[in-house]
C-alpha cells in the first residue's frame, strides 16, 4: 500500500477528512450504480414535461427537451469522474517516466525536460487543452488526451524534484555502491518512494481536470451528445436561463460539491500524511 | 538591469519559435489535407492551387514553416473561412475587449486580493480571517463559467442591474471583470496572507514593536511591503491564469474577444482563425510573463543575478 492504512485512519478521524469521504464515497457510488439509482432514461425525451420545475415528478427539473434533470445528473457523474480520473492517471504514469528519467539521469535530457515543462508552466491548462483540441477534434476520448497532456507538466516536475531529493540520501548510495543497476535504484527505491506525494498530488488535480472537463463541454468541445455531461448540460441550459435556471443550477452545484470534498479529502491526506514540505518542493 | 533585460528580451526567441512551431503543426496534425483544412468547401482547382503556391504547400516542412512565418510576422494570418475575411483584421476587431477585460480582472485581483489579504493577516485565526480564508476555497474551487452563470442569473436576470451578455456598454464589463477576479483575489489573497504572517514572526517585526510604532504602521509600512514581493512573484507566474479565465468568461457572457473568437472557430473548424487566436493568446501568455519578469526583477537586485 502506498497510502498507509494509519494514515487512512487518522484521515477518517478528522470532522472535515470523514465529512469529505463521505460525500465522494455517495458521488462515486451514484456513478457506479446509475441504472440502479436515476428514476427516469437520461435520453427520454418528452416535449410536454420541457423546462419542468423541481417537484415530486422530476426532483431537480427537466431540460428543454424534457429530459430528467436528476438521472442525467446521476449519468454526467460517470462522464465527469471517468475523465478525471483516466486522464490524470494517464498523466501521472507520463509524467512519472519522464521526471524520473530526467531527475535521474540528469544531462542534456534533463535540460531538455526541464525547458519544455518550464515553457508549458506558465500557460493555462485550458490553453494548452485548446491547442490539443484544434489538433485531435471535439470529443470524448480528445477531452482525456488533452486533459492529461495539460497536467503533465505538474506531475514530470513534482516526480524530478522527489527524485533528485532522494537520489543524494544514503541509503540510495550505499545501493549504487554496493552495485546495483539503475533499474533496480529506480524501481526498488526511488519511485515507491517517491510515489506518495505523486499520488497526492494526482488527488488534487483530478479535481481541477473535472473543472476543465466542464469547461470544455460547456464549449461543446467535450463528450458530444447524447452523452450526458455536466458542462454540456449547462451550455444547453443557457438558452433558458430566463425560464428553467436550475438546468444551470444543479449541475454546477454537483461539480463545486464534488471538486470541495476532492479538495478537502485531499488536503486532510496531505495532513495525515505529513507530506506538506514534499508537495512545496515540486 | 540592462543587462537583465537584454538577456530575458533574448530568452524570448526560442520560446516564440517553439510555441509558433506548435500552431503551425496544428493543421498538418488535423486529419486529412492541410489545403482542405485551409479553404472553403467546394473552392475551385484555382484556388487550391493558388494556395499551394502561396503557401508553398508542395514543398517541404520546414520550408512551408519558414513561409508562414516570414507572413505571420508581416500581419498576414491568412483568410477566415466561415467568415470570409482576413484573419488579422478579426484578431484586431476582437483584441482590444480581451485587453481592457484582462487587464481590469488582473488589476481587480490585485487590489483586491492584497486588502483581503492584508485583512485576514491582521486578524489572524479570527472570524474575519476564517470567513476570508473558506471564501477563498470556494473561490478557488467553483469552476469559474458556472460563477459568471451564477452572476448572470442573479445580478442581470433577477435584479437586471447589469445587462446579460454582449460589450456595448461599460456596464457589461463588471460582471465579467468580477467573475474572473474572484479567481485571482483567492489567489492573491492566500498568497499576502501566509506572506504576511511569516514576516510578522521575524525579528525585525518584534524590534518596532519594541520601539513603540503604531501597530496599523507596523503593518501597512513594514510587513506588507515586505509581503508584496512573493504576490509579485505568483502573478507573474500566473499572468496566463488571468487570460486562461478571460477566454473561458468572454464565451459565457457572449462578449466579443479572442477567447469567444477561438471557441466558435474550434467549434466550426475555422482553422485559420484558430491559429490566428492561439498565436494571438500564446504571445500575449509570453509578454505577461515577461512584464512580471521585469517588476519582479525592478524590486528584488538578487533576481537580476540569476540571469547573469
Amino acid at each position: 500500500m502506498t497510502v498507509p492504512s494509519s494514515a487512512l485512519g487518522r484521515l477518517l478521524r478528522t470532522p472535515r477528512g470523514l465529512g469529505a469521504a463521505i460525500v465522494l464515497a455517495i458521488i462515486v457510488l451514484a456513478a457506479i450504480l446509475a441504472p440502479v439509482i436515476a428514476p427516469y432514461d437520461y435520453a427520454a425525451q418528452n416535449l410536454r414535461n420541457a423546462n419542468m420545475d423541481p417537484g415530486a415528478l422530476h426532483w431537480l427539473g427537466t431540460d428543454e427537451f424534457g429530459r430528467d434533470l436528476f438521472s442525467r445528473i446521476i449519468y454526467g457523474a460517470r462522464t465527469s469522474l471517468a475523465v478525471g480520473v483516466i486522464s490524470i492517471s494517464i498523466s501521472m504514469v507520463c509524467g512519472m517516466a519522464l521526471g524520473a528519467a530526467a531527475g535521474y539521469f540528469g544531462g542534456a535530457f534533463d535540460r531538455a525536460v526541464t525547458m519544455v515543462v518550464d515553457l508549458s508552466w506558465s500557460f493555462p491548462e485550458i490553453l494548452l487543452a485548446l491547442i490539443l483540441i484544434a489538433i485531435l477534434g471535439p470529443g470524448l476520448a480528445s477531452t482525456m488526451i488533452a486533459i492529461s497532456i495539460a497536467y503533465l507538466a505538474q506531475f514530470t516536475r513534482l516526480t524530478r524534484a522527489q527524485v533528485m531529493a532522494l537520489k543524494s540520501e544514503t541509503y540510495v548510495e550505499a545501493t549504487i555502491s554496493l552495485g546495483a543497476g539503475s533499474g533496480h535504484v529506480l524501481f526498488r527505491h526511488l519511485l515507491p518512494n517517491a510515489l506518495t506525494p505523486v499520488i497526492v498530488a494526482g488527488m488534487l488535480a483530478t479535481g481541477d481536470a473535472i473543472i476543465l472537463e466542464a469547461t470544455l463541454g460547456f464549449f461543446g468541445l467535450g463528450a458530444q451528445p447524447p452523452t450526458p455531461s455536466w458542462g454540456a448540460m449547462m451550455s444547453s441550459g443557457t438558452a433558458q436561463i430566463f425560464i428553467a435556471p436550475w438546468i444551470i443550477i444543479f449541475p454546477g452545484l454537483t461539480i463545486a460539491i464534488t471538486v470541495i470534498a476532492i479538495n478537502l479529502f485531499g488536503d486532510a491526506l496531505i495532513d495525515a500524511l505529513d507530506i506538506r514540505q514534499r508537495l512545496r518542493e515540486g | 538591469m540592462a543587462l537583465f533585460l537584454i538577456r530575458r528580451l533574448l530568452l524570448l526567441i526560442p520560446v516564440f519559435l517553439a510555441v509558433s512551431l506548435v500552431i503551425f503543426m496544428i493543421v498538418r496534425f488535423v486529419p486529412g489535407d492541410p489545403i482542405d483544412n485551409l479553404l472553403q468547401i467546394g473552392s475551385t482547382e484555382e484556388q487550391k492551387t493558388a494556395m499551394i503556391a502561396a503557401y508553398g504547400l508542395d514543398r517541404a516542412l520546414p520550408v512551408q514553416y519558414a513561409i508562414w512565418l516570414g507572413k505571420m510576422l508581416q500581419g498576414d494570418l491568412g483568410e477566415a473561412i466561415i467568415l470570409r475575411q482576413p484573419v488579422s483584421t478579426l484578431i484586431a476587431q476582437n483584441l482590444p475587449h480581451s485587453l481592457i477585460l484582462g487587464s481590469l480582472a488582473l488589476a481587480f485581483s490585485t487590489l483586491v486580493g492584497i486588502a483581503t489579504g492584508a485583512l485576514a493577516a491582521s486578524f489572524k485565526d479570527g472570524w474575519l480571517d476564517r470567513l476570508v480564508m473558506t471564501l477563498i476555497l470556494l473561490g478557488s474551487t467553483l469552476p469559474s463559467f458556472w460563477l459568471g452563470l451564477l452572476m448572470i442569473l442573479l445580478f442581470a436576470v433577477q435584479l437586471g442591474w447589469f445587462p446579460v451578455s454582449g460589450a456595448r456598454s461599460w456596464s457589461a464589463l463588471v460582471l465579467p471583470v468580477l467573475t474572473i477576479g474572484i479567481g485571482g483575489v483567492a489567489l492573491v489573497a492566500r498568497v499576502t496572507r501566509a506572506a504576511m504572517i511569516e514576516i510578522a514572526r521575524k525579528d525585525f517585526v518584534t524590534m518596532l514593536h519594541a520601539k513603540g510604532v503604531p501597530p496599523l504602521q507596523i503593518q501597512l509600512g513594514h510587513v506588507l511591503r515586505h509581503a508584496l514581493l512573493p504576490v509579485v512573484t505568483i502573478l507573474s507566474l500566473r499572468i496566463g491564469w488571468v487570460l486562461g479565465g478571460a477566454v473561458t468568461i468572454e464565451y459565457v457572457f457572449a462578449r466579443p474577444g479572442l477567447g469567444s473568437l477561438l471557441i466558435t472557430s474550434l467549434n466550426q473548424r475555422d482553422y485559420p482563425v484558430v491559429q490566428g487566436c492561439l498565436l494571438m493568446l500564446a504571445i500575449a501568455v509570453i509578454l505577461g510573463t515577461l512584464i512580471g519578469d521585469i517588476v519582479q526583477a525592478a524590486m528584488d537586485p538578487r533576481l537580476r543575478e540569476t540571469l547573469r
